[in-house]
């Protein structure tokens, strides 16, 4: 059923990567509870923009919880309290009247602020830059039913796959690790015989490239999974590990 | 109606550069009398790519492959984010692994006929015939479809077909093949092969000599308006679905990148078929910023209805009934009962226009008025809730967050909404546009799905372009271009380019009226849905470009933009879309009132059957309209490309028997 809620919205803005950031309060009035958190904020920065000021910046595009695009700290948790979404698909019927929101960017060495509530992620880029592929060119490769694939290992595979790179798993890592982000790319593809063959070489180029960027170390907290909008399993990590250390020891 | 400038000129099959030979020789005679490039002198061309959606991606990561040098530009942080990303069924393919009778002419077949034969038929053979590479390229990559257990590719059945031949990788298809062209392009940037430029718009297209040689683009963090040269300028943008508003596409997702192409002289086609998607979530408020798709896949075992007494649905309207209340026996399977042979899995814009019909009767389902239900009450008893779940279990989750009603105890409810364009930049077989050297695929161009498309197709035409067509067919351009010396970015050309955009965006940013731009785009989406939208007729029409006019006269008279131009300006972005969502909706407006016959997704209220079908005029407009610009406030020209079907026989569409 369709409510209105009053609330107070506390958020970052910072205007630039080097200045000084700073919480400001907004309050907004009938809110509709069957308004996602993204129109919320849009109701903000209309009100804003009528108020002749500059509205808040945030990232967002496909707004259906695939394109990774959205991030948002909402009240200490990476995509908001409700679990396996992102802050696009939270709806404000999750939250009361009266309720102050806290909103910040991503907080991560890795990810620095460009404005407002905006992160550079380009970071994640360069990680599967570095191996997060199979190297197979246009053509010239065989049928897709040629090599059977047991349908547990495509299942996990996809699984591994659904990650979306939203960067959540860095940003509540206290470490600020990427090892979830990697762990599901070089998982799913060591998991299928056509990414197996660069398997190790993958891992290896992976965690080094994360290790670069400025990515924390694992200490296997689990915060990562636990706030993984598509419930990327902490098991992936310890196939990372498990590829890692062979290939490690094949050195 | 007005009369519009219509061209002497038509383009034939020669100046659309269809080869000779029998359809399905066309493609093997092109390619093997096309000219190619030398791996030395590869290396001495740039190709820009803007966009990395499935077609720009697989294009800029297969052009890397073979040598040239790409420059490749998307509009979000990561390439990764392109909107081919929601795409959730599947991609269809002549595979023929389930043994049910497909084949290349026949997918061939569904597809033009599908797109009510409106689309070119040597570009659509082309398409049927590279898609089995799709699939074999995407297994390569590691793109995890969904398998049956002796380890075998599954399929599933899509609208306006009666095999099976949509692959599928959960309900997250597109994603996990715009994943697998990501991580090629990924492969060549880390090769130094693809330069990325993350966070640009591309601005305009810069001309010299009559040949696309570079674009201007604003890097979205900085501000800066930058110019760029290359050989060749490939356009991979989407479509322009937004012009309503409120639709399927992303936020970002535009048609600027289009309509400046089609200013600088290339011709923009049927912009006026537009694919209305039956299976979204209903609009439910004001605040609303977007339309959610629930995939077609869910046709397959979900079972579209309305109730049989007008009773019941208001109750419904009332909320003091909910779906599953309703009786079996009062409930009207309304598309079954219409179209028995494909029942629920007619194609698109035939399941779209029965649930406008049934609504506009009366019988809608929620307090709007404006849903229908799709059940899988059915399917959970003939198949067990876990079977249900394990195919559209995230779809399930996606309605249940958004709506807060849970599918598998009360059917969905579901409403029609802009998803797609079919039409957009005219290009040759070779898809090359108007201009020399600039080049369109995927959604961004016209030239396949005709007036429909038939779902689990974008994605393969987008992948189909740009895996398998472009990287062949603009070498044959890019052959005589060998000897081109890298252009200096300081010519005249780039800098009237680059000083025309600053231009705009100084006026835009002095205006300093009283509305946001969202107001103004909201106020443009209502016009196109109300009059441009799923029903269409000439009085509506002509409402509709005086209203988009008045629109126009607000935008630039009263549109307020906060802050600078320089540095991250999101409302100066939106503006600098809507200035060409405006004009775009006014060729779809434009184009529809000349189109007088109703064909796929363009409905002509004055011309259907007394049964409510689409009514074709062949013997009128059996063309492509392709639009040529004559400068701001000028009535553009009407070229006609005929469409004369050399191997198929053109019939009304029936998915009746």
């Amino acid at each position: 059923m369709e409510r209105t809620i009053n609330i107070k919205v506390k958020v970052w803005r910072q205007a630039g990567p080097k200045a000084k950031g700073h919480f400001e309060t907004y309050a907004l009035e009938n809110i509709s509870t069957d308004s996602s958190f993204l129109e919320m904020l849009d109701v903000l920065n209309e009100k804003l923009i009528s108020e002749r000021q500059e509205p808040v910046v945030f990232d967002h595009d496909c707004r259906e919880g695939i394109c990774g695009m959205c991030s948002l700290y909402i009240n200490g948790h990476p995509h908001g309290p409700d679990s396996e979404i992102t802050t696009c698909q939270l709806h404000m019927r999750k939250f009361k009247d009266g309720d102050t929101i806290t909103v910040e960017p991503w907080r991560s060495a890795a990810f620095p602020v460009i404005k407002d509530l905006m992160v550079d992620r380009r970071a994640y880029d360069k990680i599967i830059q570095a191996g997060g592929f199979v190297s197979v060119n246009t053509g010239g490769v065989p049928d897709a039913n040629a090599i059977p694939i047991p349908k547990r290992d495509a299942d996990l595979a996809m699984d591994a796959a659904s990650c979306i790179g939203c960067g959540a798993c860095a940003a509540a890592c206290k470490n600020g690790s990427a090892m979830l982000f990697v762990a599901a790319k070089v998982s799913q593809l060591a998991l299928l015989p056509q990414g197996k063959v660069e398997a190790a070489a993958r891992a290896k180029a992976m965690v080094a490239k994360m290790d670069e960027l400025g990515f924390g170390n694992c200490t296997n907290t689990g915060a990562c999974a636990a706030e993984c909008p598509k419930c990327v399993s902490l098991s992936n990590i310890a196939r990372l590990n498990r590829e890692y250390l062979c290939a490690k020891m094949k050195d | 109606m007005e009369t519009i400038k219509v061209s002497e000129q038509i383009i034939t099959p020669q100046d659309a550069k269809i080869p000779e030979g029998p359809l399905a020789e066309k493609w093997t005679n092109y390619k093997a009398h096309q000219k190619l490039v030398n791996p030395a002198n590869k290396r001495r061309l740039d190709v820009i790519v803007v966009g990395t959606g499935l077609a720009g991606a697989s294009a800029a990561a297969s052009l890397a492959e073979m040598g040239f040098n790409v420059l490749n530009f998307c509009i979000q942080d990561s390439p990764r984010r392109a909107h081919s990303i929601a795409a959730q069924g599947g991609i269809n393919a002549a595979k023929n692994y389930q043994n049910d009778g497909d084949s290349v002419y026949r997918l061939f077949y569904d597809t033009i006929k599908g797109g009510d034969y409106r689309a070119r038929e040597a570009n659509v053979y082309r398409l049927a015939e590279v898609a089995n590479s799709i699939i074999d390229q995407c297994v390569a990559q590691g793109v995890p479809f969904a398998r049956e257990y002796g380890g075998l590719l599954d399929n599933r059945s899509f609208g306006g077909a009666q095999v099976s031949r949509t692959f599928y990788a959960k309900g997250q298809t597109g994603q996990q093949l715009l994943l697998g062209a990501y991580s090629a392009l990924s492969r060549q940037v880390g090769k130094g092969k693809v330069k990325l430029y993350s966070r640009y718009e591309m601005l305009d297209v810069v001309v010299i000599d009559g040949r696309a040689r570079g674009i201007i683009a604003r890097n979205l963090v900085t501000g800066r308006v930058e110019r760029f040269f290359a050989h060749a300028v490939v356009v991979g943008t989407g479509g322009y679905g937004n012009a309503f508003f409120l639709s399927t596409n992303a936020m970002a997702s535009n048609g600027s990148a289009a309509l400046q192409c089609y200013k600088k002289g290339a011709y923009f086609a049927n912009p006026c078929y537009a694919q209305i998607h039956p299976t979204c979530i209903p609009v439910h408020g004001e605040f609303q910023s977007k339309l959610t798709l629930m995939s077609e896949s869910l046709r397959n075992d979900g079972r579209i209805w309305v109730p049989k007494k007008l009773e019941d649905a208001k109750a419904l309207q009332a909320g003091k009934l909910q779906g599953r209340d309703i009786p079996e026996e009062d409930r009207d399977y309304y598309l079954e009962r219409r179209y028995p042979a494909f029942g629920n899995l007619v194609p698109r814009d035939v399941a779209s226009r029965a649930a406008k019909e049934r609504c506009d009767a009366g019988f809608g389902v929620n307090s709007t008025g404006l849903a229908v239900f799709l059940d899988f009450s059915d399917a959970i008893k003939r198949l067990g809730r876990d079977v249900v779940a394990a195919k559209y279990g995230n779809l399930f989750q996606m309605y249940e967050k958004i709506v807060d009603v849970d599918p598998y105890e009360n059917p969905m409810m579901i409403f029609p909404a802009i998803h797609y364009t079919m039409g957009g930049i005219w290009v040759d077989y070779e898809l090359q546009t108007s201009i020399k050297g600039l080049f369109c695929i995927g959604e961004a161009n016209f030239s396949d799905h005709g007036a429909n498309r038939l779902g689990a197709s974008a994605l393969m035409q987008g992948l189909a372009d740009g895996y398998f067509v472009l990287p062949y067919t603009i070498q044959n351009y890019l052959s005589d271009q060998i000897a081109v010396p890298r252009m200096s970015t300081d010519l005249p050309e780039f800098a009237a380019a680059e000083q025309a955009i600053n231009d705009k965006i100084n006026k835009l940013m002095s205006i300093q009226g009283k509305r946001s731009v969202d107001s103004i785009h909201r106020e443009l989406g209502l016009v196109m849905w109300d009059f441009v939208g799923m029903g269409r007729n000439a009085e509506g029409l002509r409402t509709a470009l005086t209203k988009i006019k008045e629109v126009k006269k607000e935008f630039w008279s009263n549109v307020f933009i906060p802050g600078q131009a320089e540095g991250v300006n999101v409302e100066l972005e939106k503006a600098l879309r809507l200035a060409d969502f405006i004009e775009i909706g006014e060729l779809m407006a434009r184009d529809a009132l000349h189109r007088e016959e109703s064909c796929g997704g363009h409905f002509r209220e004055e011309f259907q059957t007394p049964e409510g079908e689409a009514l074709r005029q062949d013997d009128k407009f059996a063309y492509a309209a392709c639009w040529k610009y004559n400068g701001d406030d000028q009535e553009p020209t009407m070229i006609k490309e005929p469409l004369d079907y050399e191997f198929v026989t053109r019939q009304t569409r029936n998915y009746k028997a």
